[in-house]
């Protein structure tokens, strides 16, 4: 087994204790009366929850070491401003933008959005009324006992995010949530918390950006979204991490869905030093449907692990889940998709699709899907592949002249090129094709084929 | 052309062809017929270099250069073109896409400028309608999802878009109903010309009836064991192949 490496040259002091650190940590920090409930839950959780190690089921293939070797429970301390522009811009992207850097708010990044209807500020200049909507949704959503930086986060809560639309409004504009890290002088954690209320018949599209400064990267963020879906409102949700290699960072994403409630999830992944987040969404009303599609492509050493929890626990909810990945050089992924149907879930459907492609023998994936149904009137499937590349597709397209490395760098990028095509915000498609594209090779030779917006399939539906 | 001397070659270890030779000129279409089994699929296949078969003796000379020593996309780049025989589905890159990294591989190779992309797609548009298929399978995943005859009139059209020396069609009458076979033919002589040959592969004598070989060879064995002309085919229809192996000819 190979440890992560770590950041530096590490000495020879003993390990860390990581918990003990953090709670000390996070107990120094200044808090703001209003959210001491949750905080005080959240520090119970923590310390009800051991440090994982290898034997935790929940972490068997994502190792914690690095965290145990640095002292990463240190306060980040100040930022350049300079570094953080452009790194987010989504170009023919018109939204409404907040920007943290490194946990705080940062307001000459960030659009003044005065919408009726809509409540989105950060917490620190919430009024009374949005800290009216905070206080009461804020720890009810997120699930502290399988994650412990969920519950570190909920213990820490302070600065963040609330977006609430009111029922029946229709967001005229994206919502665009930047999370930048910025390399600091010492190790050090940010904290940072997202919190998506849409009430009945509500309709939004927020894309939640996790991007870093630079190609060394020393802050651990530890971030938590928390979405409540009301009647038959719909939320398309987008999770972008592109933060560079030697990135940190564990999240979480959980969402409670209504009756006839949507929830539409496209998450991206490049990978990181260690990367993990979970997605937990509860199907608690019927007639909910979730549809999460997601591509995760580390390379080099990197490391991403995403935890799926689907829990369907009244009638007729439906989910499908599509997660791709590509795995390259020494890389190593980890996705395990679990989805629950509860005793009263008469009726559910249920689909989770995790295809792998490892492009070196030393690449890792460790997947496992999980179905566990207590209803006896359902429908579900799920369905696990690793393979290589095709070697018939790639003479193929040799036999037509097309170089081996093209041909190579083509077959990989279809195999998630459906999953892009399916995003519907067309900025988005631009954005991140040649964003992933670059992952295969930083030669435009030879991905110039793959993202010639005039042949591809992704010229999609204009007129012929 | 293309001068074939005695070319043997194995798949795993075992001998499929075994010494065959084989001269082609500019604008000949030589057809070569055989049982199943003889090493017909095979030839194609060693001489557009795919990988998993080994020649062990002989050359393989195409305008003068010996290609055996060529990759399979330098092979392409020099003009030679195989229609497989089971064309690959790629989902998730589109026929127009692959058309057109082909179509600048080759261009480039020749130190032509790239096409741009309206000539590009007026061009493949074209040739589409050349073979019959409609243009929304520029836009689909190549062969993703095609009938046996799309996918052989998809062959047609890379054909027709790469401009080939010299093409090689293997058994690609196989699994065509008469009215694919006849659009198949149709495209294959449309590109007739006095600098284009063509080696077409087949068990059956019916797609001779559309696309008049100057040639015929029947392999057998691993070798070529006669030749003759068109009339050879017919004969070969009426008395079976094994009246060739029978060595009663």
């Amino acid at each position: 087994m190979t440890e992560v490496a770590s950041l530096t040259a590490v000495d020879n002091t003993a390990k860390i204790d990581f918990s003990q650190d953090a709670l000390a940590f996070v107990k120094t920090q200044a808090h703001d009366a209003g959210l001491t409930e949750v905080r005080e839950s959240g520090l119970a959780a923590f310390e009800s929850l051991p440090f994982p190690t290898r034997k935790t089921e929940e972490w068997k293939y994502t190792s914690l070491n690095a965290l145990t070797k640095q002292n990463f429970n240190q306060a980040a301390q100040n930022f350049d401003l300079e570094d953080a522009s452009d790194l987010y811009v989504i170009d023919e992207l018109d939204a409404y933008r907040v920007v943290f850097i490194n946990g705080a708010f940062v307001a000459e990044l960030s659009d003044d959005i005065t919408v009726p209807g809509i409540e989105f500020t950060p917490f620190s200049q919430a009024n009374d009324a949005q800290r009216a909507i905070i206080t009461t949704h804020i720890g009810n959503i997120a699930e502290t006992r399988r994650n412990l930086f969920t519950a570190l986060n909920n213990a820490a809560v302070e600065e963040g995010v609330l977006l609430h639309v009111a029922k029946n409004v229709q967001l005229d504009k994206p919502i665009q949530i930047v999370n930048i890290v910025s390399q600091q002088p010492q190790p050090c954690t940010a904290f940072s918390r997202c919190l998506l209320v849409l009430e009945s018949l509500a309709q939004a599209t927020v894309i939640e950006q996790f991007v870093s400064t630079a190609q060394t990267q020393n802050v651990l963020l530890n971030q938590t979204t928390e979405i409540q879906i009301g009647d038959g409102a719909k939320l398309n949700h987008y999770r972008l991490h592109t933060e560079d290699e030697s990135s940190l960072h564990f999240g979480g994403v959980y969402v409670d869905l209504n009756r006839d409630s949507q929830f539409e999830s496209y998450q991206v992944a490049l990978g990181g030093k260690i990367k993990r987040f979970d997605v937990l969404v509860n199907h608690n009303q019927p007639g909910s449907h979730c549809e999460m599609k997601g591509v995760y492509l580390p390379k080099n050493d990197q490391h991403i692990d995403i935890h799926s929890y689907i829990e369907h626990i009244s009638a007729n909810c439906t989910t499908d889940e599509t997660y791709r990945g590509i795995m390259a050089d020494r890389a190593k992924a980890v996705f395990n998709g679990r989805i629950h149907i509860h005793p009263d879930a008469q009726k559910s459907f249920a689909n989770l699709s995790n295809k792998n492609l490892l492009l070196s023998n030393k690449a890792q994936i460790n997947s496992k899907p999980e179905l566990e149904i207590y209803a006896d009137d359902v429908k579900c499937a799920h369905g696990v592949t690793v393979a290589q590349l095709d070697d018939q597709a790639c003479f193929y397209l040799q036999s037509r002249g097309i170089s081996r490395p093209e041909a190579e760098i083509m077959l990989s990028f279809a195999f998630i090129n459906e999953l892009l095509e399916s995003i519907p915000l067309p900025a988005m498609r631009k954005k991140l094709r040649p964003l992933l594209a670059q992952q295969f090779s930083a030669d435009e030779a030879l991905t110039q084929h793959i993202l010639d917006e005039d042949s591809g399939v992704h010229s999609g539906d204009e007129q012929a | 052309m293309l001068t074939i001397n005695n070319l043997q070659a194995k798949v795993e270890d075992k001998d499929i062809l075994k010494g065959l030779s084989l001269n082609v000129k500019p604008g000949e279409i030589h057809a070569i017929m055989g049982p199943n089994g003889a090493g017909k699929s095979t030839l194609g296949n060693v001489l557009s270099g795919r990988d998993g078969y080994t020649v062990t003796g002989g050359e393989v000379l195409f305008n003068g250069k010996n290609i055996l020593e060529l990759d399979a996309e330098e092979r392409a780049r020099e003009g030679l073109f195989l229609a497989f025989q089971y064309p690959v589905e790629i989902p998730g890159v589109s026929n127009l896409e692959f058309l057109k990294a082909s179509v600048d591989a080759v261009r480039k190779h020749q130190d032509k400028e790239p096409l741009d992309s309206m000539s590009f797609l007026k061009l493949a548009r074209e040739k589409c309608k050349a073979v019959n298929l409609d243009q929304n399978f520029l836009k689909r995943g190549v062969n993703e999802g095609f009938s046996g005859g799309e996918k052989k009139r998809n062959e047609i059209l890379q054909m027709m878009m790469l401009e080939p020396k010299l093409c090689i069609l293997d058994e690609t009458d196989s699994g065509l109903d008469i009215d694919a076979l006849q659009v198949v033919a149709e495209g294959v002589n449309s590109q007739r010309d006095p600098n284009r040959s063509f080696i077409i592969v087949t068990h059956y004598q019916r797609l001779l009836d559309y696309i008049v070989p100057d040639f015929v060879h029947v392999l057998a064995d691993g070798k070529i064991v006669k030749s003759g002309g068109k009339e050879l085919a017919l004969e070969l229809e009426e008395k079976g192949y094994s009246w060739i192996e029978n060595g009663e000819a």
